[in-house]
C-alpha cells in the first residue's frame, strides 16, 4: 500500500482546471526491467527504501513509482550503494547526504518535527483528560440529588404519561 | 441565448440565497412568522435557478457549444457522449456549480421536510445555508464563471484530460460531493443550535438522517475514487496518503466520529456540545478539502500561485465560516446544558471510545497532511510527510477502535457489564482467532501480519452477524432457540439495527480486502511475443502486440493469456496505451482479469520498435473486498435510513414533542 502517490497529481487535475499542462502522466511506470537487480534480495531491498524516498520533481510520489528521469537517477544510486554493500541506513543517509531531508517520505523523528510524530498520542491524552475531567464534573452534582427544578420536570414528564 | 439565461439564473440564485439568510433571522427578532416562512420558497427557489444554471452548461456541454470558454478548455467533438456530460464537472467550475448545486438541493430537502423539523430549527438552519448558498455562488460568480464566451468560437475543443475520460471519474465528484457538502447540513443545524442556545435529543434525530445520507455518499465517494486510481493510474495501489485523498479521508473520520456521537445524543441527551463541535469540525474540513484541492495550496505552492485570486477566496471562506462557527462555539456552548449520565462500561461509553479513536485519527491525518507546509512557512525547512508515516501512525489507532465495533454493539446501554458482553463475544472471538490460525498456517512463510488482519476482519463479520442473531433470539425470559421465531424477530428488528450491522460488517469485508493485499505479487519483465511473465499463482503470456482504434484515441494494445501454473487457460487480457491527440497524452490503459474478488492486473510498460513491451503483472488476492466492503457500508447507511424513526417526514406525532432520555432509552 506504500505504492505510488502519483494519485495526487491525477487527483488534481482531476478536479481543477488544470489543462494538461503539468508532467506528462503517461507512463504510469515506474521500476523498468533492466534496472532490477540479479540478486533478489537486494532488488526487494532496493524497493523497500525506493518507497521511502520521494521523487523531488513530482507531487507526492515515491522513486519506486515514478519515471521521471531523476527518479530514475536515483533508483540506480540506490541500487550501486547497495551493490556497494552498504546497509539500508547507510544507502538512505548518502541520499539524504545528497538530496537533503525533504527525500525522506517519512519524516525523520527530531526537534522539529515531535509534534507531528507526538500528535497521536497527544490527541489520545487530551481526550482522556477531558473524559476524565468530565466524569468528575458530572458525578459531583449527582451526588447531591435532583434540583427542585428537575423534580418538578421529571413531576410533568410523568403525569404526561 | 441559454448560456446567458443560465448565467442570469445563477445571479437570481446570488440574490435569493440571500433572502434565504437574512429572513429567518430578521424574523427571529421581529417575530414575523410570515417573514420567517419566506425561507422555504426561497430556497425552493435558489434550487430551482442554480438547477436551470448547470442545466444550461451540461447543454453547452452536450452539444459541443464551442462558443463557451468551459466548453471549449474541456470538450471535444469526438469525446464519447457520457464523457461530454460528466466533462461538466470534469473542470473547476463545472464542478464548482455542482457543488452548490447540490447544496441549494440539500437546502431544497430541508426546506420540504416540514414534519421531522421543529419549525425554529428549519427557519435558522435554512439561513445558515443561504448563507453559505451565497458565498459560494458569489465565488463562481466573481472567480469562476463557467459561462464565459469567446469570440470568435474555435472549430474544435481542447478535449478533457483523458484520465478524467473514465466511468469511475464521472461519477466519482458527484458523489464525493453528496458526502462534502451533505454534511453542511448538519453544520448548518449545529449553527442553529447554538444561534438558538438549545440543544437536544430532537436536534440529533433532526440530524441523523443528514448525517447518514452524507456519510454513505462520502463512503462511496471515496471508495470510487480508490477504485478509479487503482485501475487507472496503472500500477495497483489503492490508497496513497496524498493530500487530495486526505482531504477526503479527515471529514468522512469526523463524519463517522458525529453519526455515533448523535446516537448518544438521542438516547442520552449527553455529549451535546462534543455533537455541535463535531458538526462544526466536520463540514469545516470539507470547506478544508475543497480548499486544499482547489486551491493547489498543498500539492504544489506554484499551482496556488498561478491562480491566487481563487485561493485567496476559498481561504476567505474558509476563515469565515470555520472562524465564525468556533467564535460561536465558544461564546454559545458554555449555555447547552449537559443531559444524561452513563456509566463508563456501556454502549454509550464504547461509543465515546470510537469517538476518542476516530478524533485521534482524523488529528493525525490533519496534522500529518498540513505540518510539512507549516514548517516550511515556519522554518524554511522541507520535509515529506508520505505514506510510511500515515501508516505508522494511522493503523495503530484503527486497530483498537476495530476491536471495540463488536464489543459496543454488545454492550447494554447506560450500564453494561464486561462479562456478559464478553462471554457473548466468546464465538466471534473464538471464531476469528480459528480463522487467523488457518490462514496463517495455509500461508506459512508469508507475511505475519496479513494473517492478524484476517482475523480481524472476520472477527468484525461475524461480530456484526452475532449481534442480529443474539438480539433475535432475545434476551431473559423470551430467549428463544426456534429458528421460526429467530428469523420472525430478526425480520422484525428495526432497520437501524441492521443497519448497523451491515455497515460494521462492511468495515470487516475492508479489513478482509486489505490485509490479503499482504500476499499480494508483483512481476516485472520485457516480453517478446510468445513469452511469458508469472505473478503469484499466474501466469500471463504475451500473445501479440497490435494498434488498436477508440473514439477519440489510437491504443497499442497487449493481447495476454492469462493460465494458472498448472497450464490451464484461465482468460485473457488487454492492457495498452492509449494516445489522445487532441491532448497529446498517453495514458496507460490497465488489464484485469476478476476472478471472483481476487484481480490479476496487467499493466504495460514501454513498447519497443521491435515488438517486445515492459509487462507488469500483478496478482492481487481479495482487492475487490476493499471497495465491496465500502458498498456494504454504504448500504448499510441506506438501510438505517429506511429506519422508521429516520424517514423525512415520515408522520411520526409522537415524536415531535422532545423525548425525554429515560423514555428514549427504553426503547
Amino acid at each position: 500500500m506504500s505504492r505510488a502517490p502519483r494519485l495526487a497529481l491525477a487527483l488534481l487535475l482531476a478536479f481543477a482546471s488544470i489543462s494538461g499542462a503539468l508532467v506528462p502522466l503517461g507512463g504510469a511506470w515506474a521500476v523498468q526491467p533492466d534496472e532490477v537487480l540479479k540478486d533478489a534480495g537486494l532488488e526487494a531491498r532496493a524497493r523497500e527504501i525506493s518507497a521511502g524516498l520521494r521523487c523531488l520533481v513530482c507531487q507526492n510520489q515515491s522513486i519506486d513509482d515514478s519515471d521521471a528521469p531523476l527518479a530514475r537517477d536515483l533508483r540506480v544510486i540506490v541500487r550501486e550503494r547497495l551493490q556497494a554493500g552498504d546497509t539500508d541506513p547507510q544507502v538512505e543517509s548518502y541520499v539524504v547526504g545528497r538530496y537533503g531531508e525533504y527525500v525522506l517520505l517519512r519524516p525523520v523523528f527530531a526537534a522539529h518535527t515531535l509534534l507531528l510524530w507526538l500528535t497521536p498520542l497527544a490527541a489520545i491524552g487530551l481526550g482522556i483528560v477531558g473524559l476524565w475531567r468530565l466524569s468528575r464534573r458530572r458525578t459531583a452534582p449527582a451526588e447531591q440529588g435532583l434540583s427542585a427544578a428537575d423534580e418538578a420536570e421529571i413531576a410533568a414528564l410523568t403525569r404526561r404519561d | 441565448m441559454l448560456i446567458e439565461v443560465g448565467h442570469f439564473a445563477l445571479a437570481l440564485a446570488l440574490a435569493l440565497s440571500v433572502v434565504q439568510a437574512v429572513m429567518p433571522v430578521w424574523a427571529a427578532r421581529s417575530g414575523d412568522q410570515a417573514l420567517r416562512a419566506v425561507a422555504t420558497p426561497a430556497a425552493l427557489g435558489t434550487f430551482a435557478c442554480i438547477l436551470f444554471s448547470f442545466g444550461a452548461l451540461t447543454y453547452a456541454h452536450a452539444t459541443s457549444d464551442f462558443s463557451v470558454q468551459n466548453v471549449v478548455e474541456n470538450s471535444h467533438t469526438a469525446k464519447p457522449f457520457l464523457y461530454k456530460l460528466s466533462g461538466v464537472w470534469g473542470n473547476h467550475e463545472g464542478s464548482m456549480l455542482l457543488w452548490v448545486l447540490i447544496l441549494a438541493l440539500f437546502g431544497a430537502l430541508v426546506a420540504v421536510a416540514r414534519e421531522s423539523v421543529p419549525p425554529t430549527l428549519r427557519a435558522n438552519t435554512l439561513a445558515v445555508q443561504g448563507l453559505i448558498t451565497f458565498v459560494f455562488v458569489l465565488f463562481i460568480i466573481t472567480t469562476s464563471n463557467p459561462f464565459a464566451r469567446v469570440s470568435p468560437a474555435p472549430p474544435e475543443g481542447n478535449d478533457l484530460n483523458p484520465l478524467l475520460q473514465d466511468f469511475g471519474l464521472a461519477i466519482h465528484p458527484p458523489l464525493l460531493y453528496v458526502g462534502y457538502v451533505g454534511f453542511s447540513i448538519t453544520f448548518a443545524f449545529a449553527i442553529a443550535a447554538l444561534i438558538d442556545g438549545r440543544i437536544d435529543a430532537v436536534w440529533a434525530r433532526a440530524v441523523r438522517p443528514w448525517t447518514l445520507t452524507a456519510w454513505s455518499f462520502l463512503t462511496l465517494g471515496i471508495a470510487m475514487g480508490s477504485y478509479w486510481a487503482y485501475y487507472e493510474l496503472g500500477w495497483g495501489g489503492w490508497w496513497f496518503w496524498d493530500p487530495v485523498e486526505n482531504a477526503s479521508l479527515m471529514p468522512w473520520l469526523a463524519g463517522t466520529a458525529l453519526l455515533h456521537s448523535t446516537v448518544v445524543m438521542e438516547k442520552r441527551d449527553a455529549l451535546k456540545v462534543w455533537t455541535v463541535l463535531l458538526a462544526i469540525l466536520t463540514f469545516s474540513l470539507s470547506l478544508l478539502g475543497t480548499f486544499i484541492v482547489r486551491s493547489g495550496v498543498l500539492t504544489s505552492v506554484h499551482s496556488f500561485a498561478t491562480d491566487p485570486t481563487r485561493g485567496i477566496f476559498i481561504l476567505a471562506i474558509l476563515i469565515l465560516f470555520i472562524g465564525g462557527s468556533l467564535t460561536l462555539f465558544a461564546w454559545r456552548a458554555p449555555m447547552l446544558r449537559q443531559g444524561g449520565l452513563f456509566a463508563p462500561i456501556s454502549r454509550e461509553g464504547a461509543l465515546v471510545m470510537n469517538n476518542l479513536f476516530l478524533a485521534a485519527a482524523c488529528a493525525t491525518v490533519f496534522v500529518g497532511t498540513l505540518y510539512p507546509l507549516l514548517l516550511e512557512m515556519l522554518t524554511a525547512e522541507k520535509i515529506s510527510v508520505g505514506p510510511p508515516f500515515f501508516n505508522y501512525t494511522f493503523i495503530p489507532l484503527a486497530i483498537p477502535l476495530l476491536l471495540i465495533v463488536p464489543f459496543g454493539q454488545t454492550l447494554a446501554w447506560k450500564r453494561g457489564d464486561v462479562h456478559a458482553a464478553a462471554q457473548r463475544l466468546f464465538a466471534a472471538l473464538a471464531f476469528a482467532l480459528v480463522v487467523g490460525l488457518a490462514t496463517l498456517a495455509y500461508t506459512w512463510g508469508g507475511p505475519m501480519m496479513a494473517p492478524v488482519g484476517i482475523g480481524l476482519g472476520a472477527y468484525l463479520v461475524i461480530g456484526s452477524v452475532l449481534e442480529i442473531v443474539s438480539r433475535a433470539r432475545g434476551y431473559g425470559a423470551s430467549r428463544t432457540r426456534k429458528a421460526g421465531v429467530v428469523w420472525r424477530r430478526a425480520i422484525g428488528l428495526p432497520r437501524s439495527a441492521w443497519g448497523t450491522a451491515l455497515a460494521h460488517a462492511g468495515v470487516g469485508v475492508v479489513v478482509l480486502g486489505i490485509a490479503a493485499q499482504g500476499w499480494a505479487t508483483e512481476g516485472l519483465k520485457t516480453l517478446k511475443p510468445g513469452e511469458s511473465l508469472a505473478s503469484g499463482p499466474y501466469v500471463a503470456t504475451l500473445d501479440r502486440v497490435g494498434p488498436r482504434m477508440g473514439e477519440n484515441y489510437s491504443e497499442t494494445t497487449a493481447f495476454l493469456t492469462i493460465r494458472n501454473t498448472a497450464g490451464d487457460m484461465i482468460g485473457t487480457v488487454e492492457t495498452g496505451k492509449r494516445f489522445y491527440p487532441s491532448r497529446k497524452m498517453t495514458v496507460t490503459e490497465s488489464g484485469l482479469l476478476t476472478l471472483g474478488v481476487s484481480q490479476v492486473y496487467a499493466s504495460l510498460g514501454e513498447v519497443m520498435p521491435e515488438g517486445s513491451i515492459g509487462l507488469r503483472l500483478y496478482y492481487k488476492p481479495l482487492v475487490l473486498l476493499i471497495w465491496l466492503g465500502a458498498v456494504v457500508m454504504a448500504l448499510g447507511g441506506a438501510v438505517s435510513l429506511t429506519d422508521r424513526r429516520m424517514r423525512v417526514g415520515a408522520p411520526a406525532k409522537a415524536r415531535t414533542r422532545p423525548v425525554p432520555a429515560g423514555m428514549a432509552a427504553a426503547e
